[in-house]
């Protein structure tokens, strides 16, 4: 888009490329727990100030229609060699916050959709955008304690997933586990872009 | 020669940190909303290429706090942390910076580059390797 400035930037310096993952789900689900799970920072906030350009709104009356709505996010970072970083956001989930959403999924390696269980229909408005935007994704069942550990095809039937997207049991608590879900949505991406042909890692599920 | 009235030293300042800014945003952008050019995801990072002196510079405390922060590559969502500043904001900022040239840009990866094989092979084994 900015070639001049790509260019001329290119020589000078060896920067990382950034991705970014977009951790998403209803209220308290667990996408800033997962972030800082897995994070090599403590997951720092930023706060983006929307306005209503770009949404569908003919409202005409005037004033009131000029909304403007800061969203808080919190995000982490991994740092993959000299020449990746991986960034989390934790994005914010309710439907109005859609506009912010298309800024975020542009160009996202993918996203992780934090089921849970006790809230299950929280997660709806996360799956329907990613379906609908073509966002590789998974959805990760957070395990609290005390929730009743579902059957993973149980999930599967209620959120009306489409066979190919993978559903994983995590504790976003953990590194590990948090770690494995990042690892089956990469390999999920990889799939979904790349096609079948270099789908050959047999992942350990 | 007599101290400037307007550079106090940090300790003497008279709102504190949980005050929060006092200075709204649009000030400090000059009521700019939109960087001068490019996209500047929240992604998109910057690294400082020549340092800025407060008083040769003639920038801002945000600016050279920006510079300052970005001897590191950093994001433009974690300079908007670091900064305590709204990323719209930061993106004005960043983009002065760049045509003055304290700074240069790294742009994310785009969705075509999403194609490439060996993207995924490294984030794969940078994640096991965590």
């Amino acid at each position: 888009m900015d070639s001049v400035r790509s260019s001329r930037d290119a020589g000078r310096v060896r920067l990382p490329k950034a991705i970014k993952i977009l951790v998403a789900g209803g209220f308290g689900a667990g996408k800033t727990t997962l972030v800082g799970a897995v994070s090599e920072i403590q997951p720092l906030r930023t706060e983006e100030t929307l306005t209503d350009r770009g949404v569908g709104v003919d409202d005409l009356s005037g004033v009131e229609s000029k909304q403007t709505t800061t969203v808080a996010m919190d995000f982490g970072r991994i740092t993959i060699g000299d020449a990746y970083r991986l960034y989390l956001f934790g994005t914010p989930g309710q439907e109005r916050f859609w506009f912010l959403w298309d800024e975020l999924a542009l160009g996202a390696l993918g996203a992780v959709v934090i089921a849970d269980t006790r809230r299950l229909a929280d997660c709806f408005p996360s799956l329907d955008y990613f379906e609908r935007r073509q966002t590789p994704f998974v959805v990760a069942v957070n395990c609290f304690d005390g929730a009743r550990r579902y059957d993973l095809d149980e999930v599967r039937l209620g959120l009306t997933l489409h066979p190919d997207v993978p559903v994983v049991l995590c504790d976003a608590r953990r590194r590990e586990s948090s770690k494995k879900v990042l690892i089956t949505l990469v390999e999920h991406a990889m799939r979904m872009r790349l096609g079948a042909t270099v789908a050959g890692d047999t992942t350990a599920r | 020669m007599t101290p400037s009235p307007f550079e106090e030293p940090p300790d003497t300042q008279w709102v504190g940190e949980e005050a929060g800014p006092i200075v709204r945003p649009y000030v400090l952008t000059r009521g700019r909303t939109e960087p001068t050019r490019g996209r500047f995801d929240l992604i998109t990072l910057a690294v400082t290429i020549r340092s800025a002196s407060p008083r040769e510079s003639g920038l801002d405390p945000e600016c050279l706090a920006i510079v300052r922060l970005c001897h590191q590559p950093q994001s433009v969502a974690e300079i908007a942390a670091h900064t305590n500043l709204p990323a719209g904001t930061v993106r004005v900022l960043l983009s002065d910076l760049l045509d003055q040239g304290f700074i240069v840009l790294q742009e994310p990866h785009s969705e075509t580059d999403m194609h490439d094989e060996r993207l995924y092979r490294a984030v794969l084994d940078g994640l096991r390797a965590l």
